[in-house]
């Protein structure tokens, strides 16, 4: 493979992996919370689409379906499982959120099976780049992907609710006294969190056109290691993280050697990221007060 | 008080309520054994109760007493498993079996416990969240390194010694053993200094405790206990295979913490004992894609047992159907020995305490350590004001 | 009728009841200061109030509502503003944002529009500062910030919470000049203050507050020539 393919490729896969750790960063920036269900509900988008596929044979009813299932679902889970547990040790909430994931995985399992479920959405070709072919899949994914960034960006930055946002991830407790319903803007940020994921297994499925009940589990933590090593809580540190490791992982898999260990080198980094910087490239460092 | 003055703690029945739970259970399934045989799938389930209550109780010194979430357990197990299962295989055939398994144990638990050293020291300073997913992909990359490599078999998996069907009873002196230690530490000087470190990291260390140190030796110790577990799975089940440590094994054990209460021995043991029976059972009854309803239930229990036992909304029910003030009601309304008279008190008794104490009081204590020293002190009073 | 009033307020924290059933209240257009040593539970009081900590029993009736079981973010369009502990302006969004968010339950621009000059009249030094980050500002700014920040949503009761933490003596005077100000200018006060001397001598009538109780009350002038008072708060 080419040098050329081999980075679009990875840009494209990381632009799928920044859309999942939008997600991770939104939510941990403003609720706190390592939303560990979060991969699952990538899966939970694919098997959306290709029921709706099948259903109805249309794949832009089966995203629009995922974007509406996947919303709903973020919020219900936020709802129900990690609502009451707000103020509780994050430990709690944490082992919480392994249950929420679990739950959706054997849900997922028992009612589709274990084996994956190919699915297509749409064959767009290739196309030739300075002599490399590229999938127009993967130009669309990194085009998609950097426009629903920048509209996020925008939102937060200069509408009110925006910046409410930004006011409850600083100070919860600050942002209920200037009026600031702090529950619904955490409902607000699943709801825009489960919806990217939703584009997300979108994008995924154009890559891997097949559904299964882990799919969202190794795109989840690794999404998540993007967002950490972009420094979680920045919304360009999600997308930087996320296009990084898409690239290390495309260029790991293209090595011989490397090859079979790219599962390990993208978690090391993870790891010397956070020895070397725990808060990420573009984290804010943050002391503990007693 | 001096510390020699403090009374000595009598031997009560419930401070070795865990070792007495093993070693009962043990000393049951022995006779059975050695009057009428059991069946190998009881045996079998026995081997299995065992390292996975190793796993629970190992896991219980990271999660309940520490109060670090580790998702990484079975990564030690793994690697525990892949190293003890090679120790065995090497000597299998040159000294007594018993000898090569415990070697295996040794080995396996050591093997686990560098490892363990080996991720602790970069990654103990980070905390909760963080630390979690290290864990986590601390697991992953052990097992993809073993599933790579040709000494261990790759995906095929390495071939190891089945022990034979007394395993069950190393596997059981193997727990008793993990137990008794886990007790001691808990109660021992260490023990409290992690579980200080729990309750607040800032304060721990404002007592002088090593919160690094401390950290890395519940780390260890865990991940030792886990190797040893690993090397008990080689040598009852082959071939050893990285699928097995998947993440969805770290869970599993967690939920065995959870359910029995973090940071809790007796309900770790318990919980242990108690999935792992239904595991094997749910396991005959549910194939194939059914599997995924033990998935279900087992991610049930978590959220509802987290839910209950934290959330803030539910504080005053949960004081209310509490076991454990069940436990004390019930007790107390049992007619009790005669208890020897407190103590008279010997200073004040205080109605509430007070946040205002007169100024009188404080410059009169303040003047009669000075006076000692400085006899001018009178003299300074009015300024003070 | 009282603008605020405070029946048996309990809060408990765990085990350990930290209100023990305290009652008050606070009339309109005036100052009221609860004092009390450190620890006594002001700031619970302050907290609970808002319902930003849950009270264990008692009632709240602010203006003709029962405010008791109300959630915190629903009692800024009543009326109720506060100054928390510590100011809690947000450090990492602009002093511009830190103001537009104290209007977050308001819509009409033109209204908030005057509300903002009449802080920069107040405030002339925000004025100057509006791109900043609000962490960047000195102490005694990050004060007068948290409070444009609460004025922003045109409270009638106007919660302070130590507003004199942490400041220089200079700037002591300057906020204890400017809650005057604000409460001549209509906006009914509750203060809590450390500060004794300075809260009573600006305070209409203020509550002493022991430990989860409140052990006297009278006006600011009575409780600043109480000899007990004198002894235990002032220093002399």
């Amino acid at each position: 493979m080419s040098f050329i393919s081999t980075i679009i490729n990875g840009l494209s896969l990381g632009g799928i992996y920044a859309l999942i750790a939008l997600g991770y960063t939104m939510v941990y920036g403003i609720a706190k919370m390592l939303n560990f269900a979060h991969g699952d509900i990538i899966m939970v988008g694919a098997y959306a689409i290709v029921s709706f596929i099948s259903l109805t044979g249309h794949p832009l009813l089966g995203i629009v379906a995922a974007c509406v299932i996947c919303t709903l679902l973020g919020m219900g889970v936020e709802e129900s499982a990690y609502r009451p547990l707000r103020g509780a040790s994050p430990l709690a909430v944490l082992i919480t959120a392994i249950g929420v994931s679990y739950m959706l995985q054997g849900l997922a399992q028992l009612f589709y099976g274990s084996a994956p479920i190919p699915v297509n959405i749409a064959s767009f070709g290739a196309v030739e780049i300075f002599g490399a072919q590229v999938q127009v899949s993967s130009l669309l994914t990194l085009g998609l992907c950097i426009i629903i960034m920048v509209v996020l960006t925008l939102f937060i930055k200069f509408t009110k609710v925006g910046r409410a946002m930004l006011a409850v991830s600083e100070d919860r407790a600050a942002a209920q006294l200037m009026g600031i319903d702090t529950n619904g803007i955490i409902l607000l940020t699943f709801a825009i969190g489960s919806c990217l994921a939703a584009f997300a297994s979108t994008f995924y499925l154009m890559q891997i056109p097949s559904a299964s009940p882990d799919l969202g589990s190794m795109p989840g933590i690794k999404a998540f290691t993007a967002a950490v090593i972009g420094g979680i809580g920045s919304i360009p540190g999600a997308m930087i993280g996320g296009i990084m490791l898409g690239v290390i992982e495309k260029f790991s898999l293209s090595i011989d050697v490397l090859s079979p260990y790219t599962t390990s080198v993208e978690f090391l980094l993870l790891i010397l990221i956070l020895l070397i910087r725990p808060t990420g490239i573009l984290g804010k460092v943050k002391r503990e007060k007693v | 008080m001096k510390l020699s003055d403090m009374p000595k703690q009598k031997f009560k029945l419930k401070h070795h309520i865990n070792l007495f739970i093993v070693l009962g259970l043990f000393l049951i399934f022995l006779t059975f054994e050695l009057t009428s045989g059991l069946r190998q799938s009881v045996r079998d389930l026995l081997v299995q109760i065992a390292y996975s209550a190793i796993l629970a109780v190992s896991l219980n010194i990271v999660v309940g007493l520490l109060g670090e979430l580790s998702l990484g357990h079975a990564g030690f197990m793994c690697v525990g498993a892949y190293i003890g299962g090679l120790i065995g295989n090497a000597l299998w055939s040159s000294v007594p079996h018993i000898a090569a398994l415990i070697a295996a144990m040794i080995g396996g638990g050591c093997a686990a416990a560098i490892a363990g050293l080996l991720i602790g020291i970069p990654t103990l300073r980070l905390k909760g969240d963080y630390l979690a997913i290290t864990t986590l992909a601390f697991g992953e990359i052990v097992r993809n390194i073993f599933k790579n490599q040709a000494v261990f078999g790759k995906a095929l998996g390495l071939s190891t010694s089945y022990y034979g069907k007394n395993l069950f009873i190393i596997a059981w002196i193997a727990l008793f053993f993990t137990v008794l230690f886990a007790q001691n530490l808990q109660k021992s000087k260490h023990g409290r200094a992690i579980q200080a470190i729990r309750d607040s990291e800032i304060s721990a260390k404002a007592m002088g405790v090593d919160v690094t140190y401390y950290k890395l030796v519940a780390f260890v110790l865990a991940a030792f206990f886990a190797g040893v577990a690993g090397a008990l799975y080689a040598h009852n089940v082959t071939p050893v295979r990285d699928t097995f440590f998947k993440f969805d094994k770290s869970i599993e054990i967690l939920v065995m913490v959870v359910l029995g209460g973090m940071g809790n021995l007796t309900g770790s043991l318990i919980a242990a004992f108690a999935l792992t029976f239904v595991n094997v059972k749910l396991d005959v009854w549910l194939s194939g894609d059914l599997a995924s309803i033990k998935k279900i239930v087992y991610a049930a229990i978590l959220i509802i047992v987290v839910i209950w036992n934290n959330a803030p909304a539910l504080r005053s029910i949960r004081e209310k159907y509490s076991l454990m003030r069940w436990w004390t009601d019930m007790r107390e309304r049992m007619p009790k020995p005669q208890k020897e008279e407190a103590e008279p008190p010997t200073t004040a008794n205080w109605d509430k305490i007070p946040t205002k104490i007169p100024m009188d009081s404080i410059i009169s204590t303040d003047i009669s350590v000075r006076e000692e020293e400085d006899p001018n002190a009178s003299e300074r009073k009015p300024e003070v004001k | 009728m009282a603008l605020l009033e405070v029946h048996d307020l309990e809060v408990c924290y765990g085990l350990i009841r930290a209100i023990k059933g305290v009652s008050f209240e606070v009339n309109k257009g005036e100052i009221v200061s609860l004092i009390g040593a450190n620890g006594a539970g002001k700031t619970s009081i302050m907290q609970s109030i808002c319902n930003i900590i849950p009270k264990r029993s008692g009632a709240v009736m602010f203006d003709g509502h029962n405010i008791t079981n109300m959630r915190a973010h629903t009692l800024v369009p009543l009326g109720i503003a506060q100054v928390p502990e510590r100011r809690r302006i947000f450090n990492e969004l602009t002093v511009a944002d830190n103001l537009r968010m104290g209007a977050y339950t308001r819509s009409d621009a033109k209204e908030i529009r005057d509300t903002l000059e009449e802080v920069y009249r107040r405030f002339p030094v925000l004025k100057e500062r509006l791109k900043q980050e609000a962490g960047t500002l000195s102490g005694g700014e990050q004060q007068m910030l948290a409070m444009s920040r609460a004025l922003m949503s045109h409270p009638k009761l106007l919660l302070l919470d130590e507003p004199s933490m942490g400041l220089s003596p200079l700037y002591v005077n300057i906020i204890f000049d400017i809650i005057k100000q604000i409460n001549s200018e209509g906006t009914t006060i509750l203060l809590v203050e450390q500060n004794a001397k300075k809260a009573l001598a600006i305070s209409n009538r203020a509550y002493v507050l022991e430990v989860g109780n409140i052990s006297k009350t009278g006006t600011g002038r009575e409780l600043l020539e109480d000899p007990e008072i004198r002894r235990a708060y002032l220093g002399n």
